[in-house]
């Protein structure tokens, strides 16, 4: 058999499992040959692992208007070398993404640019100002793969019913930022022990929890208002960036009453919690904040017994002058998509013996079926959006060699395993990090 | 005449005070030591002394506070240091010129020490990381204002002796006040035990080594001394208290309430003071009130502060 590319010797891990070492032939972006071939180009990935590429629903590109924070090129680069082939950017621009035309554009730059695949989200409502719905239809023909008003919060929760029960018809979940403005108040930490003695407003859990359980009612008003009717495939609702035990409890009751429910967690509430704000450093300023280390604990239980169905970066990148304001002033987030990978396999699988393929499973079958897009398994004949990683060799978070615009991280100097050395999109490279052979 | 305390007695002074973690109680001590003789120079008719001669102090007020800043400043030209002052409105933080672009600019002038004023808790640390040199915070958001409690302190010591075992009241707005963060920090490792009382709204759900109390009652009763604070008048618009004759009726320290402390006991307020509003007028003028023992206070203990941090150290001359 002909193809592109041989990736020889290496092991396959996906979702599903260990499937041990294989001479993996690709060509026409597909995966012809678990068996070998004959193809134009051999890479000896002994020791190294191949899994299909990671799927992250939840990135801040900054395009169009923030481009000073990232923008498509570097952020889809940077998505690239994190291992991911697919990206959703979320619509909290400048302007926000509301119309079929701005999906479109960003679309079409982001083919041309090449590196990881774009999947736009699209605002829930107009401007995203929480008033008039925006064109569900228009939208999803145009390519948009959730609605969402994140970067801010959806107050009027009639408007949030309205809206899950018009997206639903076309096929599209409606994502939320599940925290309740007057709760939160001006809250930059979470509120508790550690907030009341720092002298720092506080934002809590239950700002979080109680939205969380307002929007659950919303959704089986919206499940009544259907009365069976529109498409059951993919959820109504997914919550963004869980932070809470309390906020995760409340899903996975929800979740075995069999409500169509869906949510994520970012990598940061699974390995950081608020005692790093005792540095008083902005750097760990992030919405949802980060909560207590028994929050994580269940998060990462969450995680395991799929509770939560996949990991969203929320990569939110800012200018390093913006993350040097003072903890008031300065803008949540942090950029997430060139360690998250490495940092979880690092953190849950090399220390907590989290299981590979569960974590496997989070990264990629769980967003794609988030999104109603298909799962990609290590097997002839599916799409070769791969990765190709190294389980072994560890080296230290450096932000500053970060293809992001923001060279920042709370990880800076940790040292981690399992670093991306090629991404491949329907089997083009998208990324490559392999060491030239000697 | 020099001045010459006797700081060997305790561990080395920590490089900056940003709040009292790393200031042993031996240390606190070896300050109220230090500022009694400071006490004595500004008894002087030429209240000057040469210690910081060839220091820069800068004053770096991102926060507008008058008084503050002429307290540290008085302070360390007394102690013959030069002094930069700048202010700045955290506005024009806001808008693209950073704390890190201004502070690196005053370091280029040569400056030994920074007093930094902001509104915003934190500011102080990211000021230390930046420019590795010691920083006395003059208050930042509502978490710290440690000469402000030393002061608080060395008044209370002078008026009661020792703190041991003293029941001191706080009452006021809890949950925004550096100033009785800096106090809940600083008087129990003093040995006194600390009542902190205010309205649900305005009380922190908890504070490291302090009691906290919505009855005014249980925090005045038997009260070594009680501390009063501003209340802003920020709290009635942002929602968290209903009104000013509400709070008045609730938490009003009047002369009939102040029965209910110890016989005598002192009152203290940070300034500047809402006459009528947390305090009854009469009050703020009684023999009780020593709040201009505070602000005379403030010069020693500022004083000394400065002596603490950069005695021993060699002056960085312009650069
Ligand atoms: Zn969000």
């Amino acid at each position: 058999m002909n193809g592109e590319l041989l990736i020889q010797h290496v092991r396959l891990v996906d979702s599903r499992g260990e499937h041990g070492t294989a001479d993996v032939l690709i060509g026409q972006g597909r995966i012809l040959s678990l068996e070998g071939g004959d193809a134009r180009r051999h890479i000896d990935a002994s020791g190294l692992i191949l899994s299909p590429g990671f799927c992250d629903p939840h990135a801040h590109l900054r395009e169009p208007g923030q481009e000073v924070k990232e923008d498509l090129t570097s952020g889809l680069t940077a998505a690239a070398r994190g291992g991911y082939s697919d990206v959703v950017s979320m619509p909290n621009t400048l302007p926000p993404v509301d119309r079929a035309e701005g999906v479109a554009a960003l679309k079409e730059k982001a083919a041309r640019i090449g590196q990881a695949r774009l999947h736009p989200a699209a605002a829930l409502t107009q401007g995203q100002e929480g008033k008039r719905l925006t064109e569900a239809r228009l939208l999803a023909e145009a390519g948009a793969v959730l609605l969402t008003d994140d970067g801010r919060t959806n107050e009027d929760a009639g408007v949030l019913a309205l809206g899950m029960q018009y997206a639903a018809s076309w096929g599209l979940t409606v994502s939320v930022h599940a925290e309740d403005a007057g709760l939160r108040r001006g809250g930059v930490m979470n509120e508790g022990g550690v907030s009341f003695r720092l002298g720092l407003p506080g934002n809590s859990v239950y700002a979080e929890s109680a939205r969380i359980a307002r929007d659950l009612e919303i959704v089986r008003y919206v499940l009544a208002q259907l009365g069976g009717r529109g498409p059951q495939a993919k959820a109504l609702l997914h919550v963004q960036h869980l932070s809470s035990a309390r906020g995760l409890e409340l899903i996975r009751q929800a979740k075995a009453e069999g409500l169509p429910v869906t949510c994520e967690v970012g990598p940061h509430h699974l390995t950081l919690s608020e005692e790093r704000l005792e540095s008083l450093d902005p750097l760990y300023k992030v919405a949802p904040p980060l909560r207590t280390p028994a929050d994580a604990e269940a998060l990462i239980q969450g995680l395991l017994d799929g509770s939560i169905d996949c990991i969203g970066t929320d990569h939110a990148p800012h200018t390093q002058d913006e993350k040097e304001l003072d903890l008031l002033r300065a803008p949540f987030g942090i950029p997430n998509l060139e360690v998250g990978w490495p940092l979880l396999y690092t953190e849950l699988v090399l220390k907590r013996d989290f299981p590979l393929p569960v974590l496997l499973e989070r990264f990629t079958d769980g967003p794609r079926r988030v999104l109603g897009f298909e799962a990609i398994w290590l097997e002839a004949g599916a799409e070769a959006s791969l990765v190709l990683w190294n389980p072994d060799q560890e080296r230290p978070v450096e932000p500053q060699r970060f293809a992001s615009k923001a060279k920042f991280s709370p990880w800076a100097g940790w040292k981690l395993r399992g670093w991306p050395v090629l991404t491949l999109v329907e089997g083009r490279a998208v990324f490559e990090g392999l060491e030239q052979p000697a | 005449m020099t001045v010459t305390p006797d700081t060997s007695a305790a561990a080395p002074t920590p490089r900056s005070l940003l709040d009292f973690q790393g200031w042993s109680r031996a240390q606190l001590e070896s300050l109220f030591e230090t500022s009694k003789m400071m006490q004595e120079v500004l008894a002087r008719p030429v209240k000057k002394v040469p210690a910081l001669t060839g220091f820069t102090v800068a004053t770096v007020f991102f926060e507008a506070s008058t008084r503050t800043r002429l307290s540290f400043e008085l302070a360390a030209r007394r102690m013959s240091a030069d002094v930069l002052s700048f202010s700045a409105a955290t506005s024009s933080i806001s808008k693209g010129e950073t704390y890190k672009d201004t502070l690196l600019t005053l370091d280029a002038m040569g400056v030994d020490a920074y007093v930094i004023r902001v509104d915003a808790a934190g500011v102080c640390h990211q000021a230390e990381r930046w420019l590795g040199k010691p920083i006395i915070n003059a208050g930042d958001g509502w978490r710290a204002h440690p000469t402000q409690a030393l002061l608080d302190a060395f008044t209370l010591l002078e008026a009661l002796g020792s703190l041991e075992g003293k029941k001191i009241a706080i009452v006021g707005d809890i949950l925004h006040s550096r100033v009785a963060r800096s106090n809940a920090e600083l008087l129990p490792r003093l040995g006194a035990e600390v009542v902190a009382c205010g309205p649900a709204t305005l009380l922190p759900g908890t504070l490291p080594g302090v009691q906290l109390s919505t009855d005014l009652k249980t925090g005045l009763t038997d009260a070594d001394a009680v501390m009063v604070l501003r209340l802003q008048n920020e709290r009635m618009d942002k929602g968290l208290l209903p009104s000013l004759p509400e709070y008045i009726a609730g938490y009003q320290v009047t002369q009939e309430r102040l029965d209910w402390a110890k016989p005598g006991a002192p009152l203290l307020h940070p300034g500047p003071m809402n006459r009528d509003v947390e305090l009854e007028g009469p009050l703020a003028d009684s023999s009780r009130s020593l709040v201009e023992r505070q602000v005379a206070n403030g010069q020693a203990i500022r004083m000394a502060v400065l002596y603490h941090l950069l005695v021993g150290k060699k002056p960085r001359g312009e650069s």
